[in-house]
């Protein structure tokens, strides 16, 4: 997490970070923020987040790249979407932070200590080798990929669910998971 | 109307006990659920993430086999997958320039998307398409005594709903007095309960299921009843997690709708798969109707 800065250098600044959030479905509203704070009163997160919603969306306008994409907020956002049902002025907040979600991990700008957008990707792979998703691989390889202490914490829900018959064994899959595979490599490489 | 059936992926894992009493209850009342050939992953939060229009797409496949096998409807009991599939027929039917992406990512694996399949939830199906009037005449057993607070989450009200509030979802309120409960509201029934963010950041979603729990606790409900996978699996299986944190004692069954839709036509519990919750409902049922 980074402070914000005292004072915006201009050179630090990218003014075509809110473009870019404005071609993502759902985001072109951005634009006519009023900065009235509806989203972050209503946030359930807001408490936890180093920047609430309201404060990233203005961010995003300054152009505060760096701050934005290594910010926690997006990932606490739980997709709620109480801010976009509650936003006076059409724009949907939810929608602006998958955006950051996505650029952040594309772009690789997210502090490496941060497990979301591992589990994110994981979840993708998981999806592109059976066309669905597959909760035992998915906890395997995502464990399995950073920190092996990750499989620890979820080894007790694991074997709870193994107990119940909850943990799906065998993979089911898609018959024709190459139209599933075009699908992910199509945005995949392209975001 | 012919519905699509879309089990969703956790119908195969976490949910099981959804799927079992989704397919007895539909069974009991009648209802043709056909499963959509070769569905796949609806996209969901963590595609989305990764990037928003690749989940849009996946969900669009899924509206276009419907139509290839002549549904007229996709029905999902999952809260996530109604909300993906939603999305992507609103996209598709609202927003041009999406519109014209997906016919291209369709046409791309050799399908076709017109938007003519709606999307509908399997509460809303049971709810307003087969009516209250009906279901009761086939109720043979009364839950009478039973005090339960229906909890809604986030996604079948928003951030669009063809059938749900917003802000003061209520579907399920009607069917369960009508089956004999005792219902009660709770300010946070259309609260999140953390959805998939649980396994990223579960110390930070323990706090919302603390609050929907104490809630449900305050108002003396003897269950949680829900109609999505992730709202069970987190209130259910990270209860706990909670009372370790809070230094709490919840002990509150969080079963399905169609678990005590089920129960009220005289399916049994093992039929309803009501032994799968980590949370037993045993006590609560034998107490108030010796099921
Ligand atoms: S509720 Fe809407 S207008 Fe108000 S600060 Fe949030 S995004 Fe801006
Ligand atoms: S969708 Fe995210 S940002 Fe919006 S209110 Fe919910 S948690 Fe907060």
């Amino acid at each position: 997490m980074s402070a914000p800065a005292e004072y915006l250098r201009e050179e630090e600044l990218d003014h075509n970070l809110i473009y870019e959030v404005a071609s993502f479905p759902g985001g072109h509203k951005i634009f006519s923020c009023q900065q009235c704070g509806s989203c972050s009163g209503s946030c359930d997160m807001a408490q936890d987040m180093d920047y609430t919603p309201r404060k990233m969306i203005e961010m995003i306008r300054a152009g505060m790249r760096k701050e934005v994409l290594g910010a926690n907020a997006q990932w606490l956002c739980t997709t709620c979407y109480y801010c976009t049902v509650r936003c006076p002025r059409g724009i949907e907040p939810t929608e602006v932070l998958y955006a950051v979600k996505s650029i952040g991990i594309r772009d690789r700008g997210v502090d490496p200590n941060n497990d979301s957008p591992k589990f994110y990707e994981t979840f993708c792979d998981t999806v592109h080798k059976f066309g669905r998703q597959h909760e035992p691989t998915l906890m395997a390889i995502y464990a399995f990929k950073g920190n092996p202490l990750r499989l620890m914490g979820f080894a007790p829900l694991g074997i709870g669910m193994l107990a119940k018959g909850k943990l799906g064994l065998a993979p089911s899959r898609v018959k024709n998971v190459d139209e599933v595979r075009k699908l992910i490599d199509r945005y995949r490489n392209k975001v | 109307m012919r519905y699509g059936y879309m089990p969703g992926c956790s119908s195969h894992a976490s949910s099981v006990d959804y799927e079992a009493s989704t397919k007895a209850v539909a069974k009991a009342l009648g209802i043709d659920l056909v499963e959509i050939e070769d569905w796949n992953c609806c996209g969901t939060a963590p595609i989305s993430s990764v990037n928003p229009e690749m989940a849009v797409a996946l969900s669009a496949r899924n509206l276009a086999l419907a139509e290839e096998q002549g549904f007229d409807a996709v029905v999902t009991a999952c809260a996530a997958c109604f909300n993906m599939l939603y999305k992507a027929w609103d996209n598709f039917a609202n927003n041009p320039g999406m519109r014209k992406q997906l016919e291209e990512a369709m046409s791309d694996i050799g399908r076709t998307l017109k938007g003519k399949a709606e999307v509908r939830h399997l509460l809303d199906i049971i709810v307003n398409d087969y009516g209250l009037e009906k279901i009761e005449q086939l109720v043979t057993k009364k839950l009478t005594g039973l005090k339960v607070v229906p909890y809604y989450g986030c996604l079948l009200g928003r951030p669009k709903s063809n059938f749900e509030d917003a802000e003061e979802p209520n579907s399920m309120d009607g069917l369960l007095a009508m089956l004999g409960t005792e219902v009660l509201d709770s300010d946070f029934k259309a609260r999140c309960c953390g959805s998939s963010t649980i396994f990223t950041k579960r110390s930070y979603m323990l706090r919302l299921l603390h609050d929907i729990l104490e809630d449900a606790q305050r108002l003396g409900g003897d269950m949680i009843v829900v109609a999505c996978p992730l709202c069970q699996m987190n209130l259910d299986a990270y209860q706990t997690n909670v009372n370790s944190a809070y230094g709490t004692s919840f002990n509150i069954p969080v079963v399905y709708f169609t678990q005590l839709l089920g129960l009220a036509l005289g399916l049994s519990p093992q039929q309803l798969a009501m032994d799968k919750a980590f949370v037993s409902s045993q006590k609560v049922l034998n107490r108030v109707s010796n099921l």
